[in-house]
């Protein structure tokens, strides 16, 4: 019982965190930057920073993942960033030829106040940018926000420095997905290609951290939106965003500056909010929805139907990030279930209110925290077991100590694979889903069952 | 991939044996914008300090730190597990303008209430650093009102490298020395210092000294306890493995108790026996203690020798690439490649000292390329050019090489199995066979061409 300690009674803790459900913007911001061809995200903090975040990637996606940093010393930290950044750009442009460096901050900058779009222009003027190479930033102090605000912070920042319009509105549509997986950002440009829509789709992990074996090892894999796409999407006549935490502020400042009109939605997780997706880009190609898609969609339903007296009344735990949970939440509601406790790290009074209008018909009562930890899911669930939890891998010390199968979903998963390659998002992506809800349950089951019970058809 | 150049202000940190005159650079901080494999002075003090399993860890500063270290190390404990939680005071905005001390008084007092902890660590991170938390202050409050060492660990990560934290990290665990009754401490006795107890190493090591007639004062780190560390200024010898991390609290103890230290490794064959035999040597007074421990490296490697025969058959002649921590391990990990036939072509550490390198320098062949602090280009340069079949390192690494369709044996934190003593060198050529002759590699486009 590793979590032995943890009590049942729910005690106010206002000034500590046990086991996160969340971690600092960086790595959000890293994510994001590799999602974007040709891209050496670079971290100006400390050396620990970008250790960090590259091992946390690598274990999830195990794939190389490549960063600069800083390597912030003593001295930087009292005089300021400016000199060890400048020569980082210099040393990275001359050595690693990456096409952009991204930069993102740290707490330890952030605090000692380097002004990043100064410095940014200082590397340019001394001649340290070559022609046609950029570097972008975007603002992630550790202790505002979370992995997610960071995430939207760098997928903003493309829009910031490279979006342009020239005028004329072409037919291309932005698609920014949220902080998803990269079989996530394949499935839907797959989505919007069935469409008939060719999307502008940024960040785009997919082939970054995806990658195949290939005997050579590529600093910058094929994969990533690339700049000369990022230009052009100033130009796009509309945006849309899957994700309002991770993917509205990209949508929105693209809106802004280019008066591309953005529709911001939830990610497309399931029966409801895939249509949503779907139905806004029917709008936007001005089509019918293709048989292709409405038979992926049936057949969602199909599984929904041949097996709701599974799932009915199933209670649930889930911990994640704000806009897996909203669209999440939703789709277990419309399959019968009965989600009872609902927590992520990433703090937001929106949250729990569209929370709330979600399960409002749930015969049951629901706890929801925004800013909450796995300690208190815990004790949450000591409190009211559920049959099943949904979330990434630190759950499994809970799922072992109260004995309840886990489905892993989100970030990090840091001991299975297949979240790379197997997308959650979509009507295909619904029936994953629901695949491996059914796993959990039934195995359960099996295991569980009386010698009587224990049946072979189900 | 051979065109790659590597930056210019890099080339004294990599030498090619035969080439050139021995001359390296290391001990350097790490070049601005070097994709380096290298982390911070809070995760050298995080990795000491966290298998002590009945103190509390606190981390002081944004969730990041505390979120990146929790139970990332397979330090494992025979009792209390309490260094497995993550423990974060997750600075805000707010704190960072008007500072975290009250913050972290309210959640150390809380922790320990609920916890009853032997000690508390709180480890201080950059932010704290340049905001300028009094931690001492508050942690010094806070030992008087609940009675037991709360003990600031002033690692934050801009202050130097991860040595630097290893070394604050040791500050900080000599408070606990000398805090308990050392009356049935025998005079044939050591600490065991720098054995974290990853996959049960340490028990394997106990044991051996056990076998050998000397009592273990305590293991610092693995599996650790307050109370052990407490009474182990008793010991008669510190016993001190890994170049880097624990060498400073030996010191420490030599300056202050007068204990006198010797350098060891467990990893491989000669080493292992090397280590027992010279701290079998230390008792001159009890001869019993050496014929014992004659008895017990014979039996332990005639058990294994007929199997590592087998994996050498397969193994002899094969490549391998080393890149780890400190170089004290290359060194372990040479002599242990060569018991099983292997040849190295690279020899890298990411903390390495001039020293260190002079005998990485001896014993390598010609040819053999020595790397400080590389990147992953470089890595994946030589390891091309050099043509190997095995690559040593830890989690950055690992992708790296299965790209390149390259064989690889972790020997850092995420090792599942013990590679130390006679029994890990058995596991080791397990792990190397297994990986080395796994059938992936013949499906792998390099391996296609040859």
């Amino acid at each position: 019982m590793l979590l032995r300690h943890t009590t049942a009674a729910v005690a106010e803790r206002s000034a500590l965190t046990v086991n996160p459900a969340k971690t600092c913007q960086p790595i959000g911001a890293m994510y994001a930057a590799l999602g974007l061809n040709g891209c050496l995200p670079h971290s100006h903090g400390s050396q620990g920073c970008c250790a960090y975040h590259r091992s946390t990637l690598t274990r999830h996606y195990k794939e190389p993942v490549m960063a600069g940093t800083s390597s912030f010393t003593e001295g930087a930290s009292v005089f300021g960033g400016q000199a060890n950044l400048v020569q980082a750009i210099n040393n990275m442009f001359t050595i690693y030829e990456p096409e952009v460096i991204a930069v993102h901050t740290t707490c330890l900058s952030e605090t000692i106040g380097d002004d990043l779009p100064q410095i940014i222009s200082k590397a340019r003027d001394d001649g340290k940018i070559p022609a046609r190479k950029f570097v972008i930033h975007a603002n992630t102090p550790s202790y505002v926000g979370t992995h997610v605000t960071g995430y939207a912070n760098m997928a903003k920042a493309m829009v910031d420095y490279f979006a342009e319009k020239n005028g004329v509105r072409s037919r291309a549509v932005n698609i920014v997905p949220g902080f998803v997986e990269p079989s996530d950002m394949a499935e839907i440009r797959r989505i919007a290609g069935e469409m008939g829509i060719t999307p502008i789709l940024f960040p785009d992990t997919s082939n970054v951290l995806n990658g195949p074996l290939t005997g050579k090892f590529a600093m910058y894999p094929e994969g990533g939106v690339t700049v000369s796409e990022l230009t052009r999407s100033g130009s796009s006549k509309a945006t849309v965003a899957l994700g309002r935490l991770a993917a509205g502020p990209a949508a929105r400042a693209m809106d802004v500056k280019c008066k591309v009109p953005c529709h911001i939605l939830d990610l497309p997780v399931g029966l409801k909010k895939t249509d949503e997706f779907v139905d806004v880009l029917r709008q936007l190609a001005g089509v019918q929805v293709p048989d292709s898609l409405e038979v992926e969609r049936g057949q969602l339903l199909d599984v929904i139907s041949d097996m709701h007296q599974y799932l009915h009344g199933v209670k649930v735990g889930i911990v994640g990030d704000p806009d897996q949970l909203i669209a999440l939440t939703d789709f277990l509601v419309s399959v019968d279930m009965i989600p009872v406790h609902i927590v992520t790290g990433t703090p937001g009074k929106k949250f729990e209110k569209r929370i709330r209008e979600i399960v409002k018909d749930v015969p049951h009562r629901v706890n929801v925290s925004a800013g909450g930890d796995m300690f208190l899911f815990h004790q949450w669930v000591k409190n009211e077991p559920v049959d099943l939890m949904i979330g990434n891998t630190y759950l499994k010390y809970i799922a072992r100590d109260e004995d309840i199968p886990l489905l892993r979903y989100g970030f990090p998963i840091l001991d299975r694979v297949g979240h790379s390659y197997f997308p959650t998002v979509g009507y295909r992506g619904g029936i994953r889903l629901l695949e491996k809800i059914l796993d959990a349950l039934l195995d359960r089951k099996d295991r569980d069952s009386p010698e009587s019970g224990f049946e072979l058809v189900m | 991939m051979s065109q790659i150049e590597v930056l210019k202000d890099r080339k004294s940190q990599i030498h090619l044996k035969g080439s050139e005159p021995f001359e390296m650079t290391c001990d350097r901080h790490s070049l601005s914008g070097s994709v380096s494999q290298r982390a911070c002075v809070f995760c050298g003090s995080r990795v000491v300090l966290y298998p002590i399993a009945d103190a509390l860890h606190l981390v002081h500063g944004p969730i990041g730190c505390a979120a990146y270290t929790w139970d990332i190390r397979g330090a494992l404990s025979s009792g209390p597990e309490l260094h497995r939680m993550s423990f974060s005071t997750d600075l805000q905005e707010t704190d960072v303008i008007y500072g975290g001390e009250k913050r972290l008084y309210a959640a150390l007092t809380q922790l320990i209430d609920q916890y009853q902890p032997k000690a508390a660590f709180i480890y201080a991170t950059c932010i704290v650093g340049i905001i300028g938390d009094d931690v001492a202050a508050v942690c010094s409050r806070v030992s008087r009102e609940k009675g037991i060492p709360v003990l600031p660990v002033h690692s934050e990560g801009f202050k130097g490298t991860k040595k630097d934290g290893y070394r604050a990290a040791c500050d900080a665990m000599f408070k606990l020395v000398g805090r308990e009754d050392t009356a049935d401490v025998s005079p044939f006795s050591i600490n065991i210092l720098g054995e974290f107890n990853i996959g049960g190493e340490a028990w394997i090591i106990r044991k051996y000294y056990e076998k050998m007639g000397v009592q273990v004062v305590s293991v610092m780190t693995g599996d650790g306890r307050v109370g052990e560390i407490g009474r182990s200024h008793g010991a008669a010898l510190n016993v001190v493995q890994c170049s880097g991390a624990m060498t400073s609290l030996a010191e420490m103890m030599q300056k202050e108790y007068g204990i006198p230290f010797i350098r060891v490794s467990y990893f491989g064959l000669e080493d292992t026996a090397k280590a027992l035999y010279d701290v079998a040597r230390r008792f001159p007074d009890n001869p019993e203690i050496l014929t014992r421990t004659m008895d017990l490296v014979k039996n332990e490697i005639r058990a294994i020798e007929p199997d590592l025969k087998e994996y050498r058959k397969d193994l002899e002649g094969k490549r391998a690439a080393i890149y780890v921590g400190g170089a004290f391990k290359a060194f372990s990990l040479i002599r242990a490649l060569k018991t099983l036939g292997m040849e190295v072509v690279l020899a890298g550490s990411q903390t390495g000292t001039d020293e260190d390198y002079r005998i990485l320098e001896q014993m390598c062949d010609e040819g053999t390329v020595i790397l400080d602090d590389a990147n992953p280009v470089e890595l994946s340069k030589y390891v091309i050019e050099k043509d190997a079949d095995l690559f040593i390192g830890g989690v950055k690494e690992r992708p790296i090489a299965y790209k390149l369709g390259v064989g690889f044996c972790d020997h850092n934190h995420e090792r599942k199995i013990p590679l130390a003593g006679f029994i890990g060198m058995y596991n080791f050529a397990k792990e190397v066979h297994s990986t080395v002759t796994s059938p992936v590699w013949k499906f792998a486009h390099r391996r296609r061409r040859v």
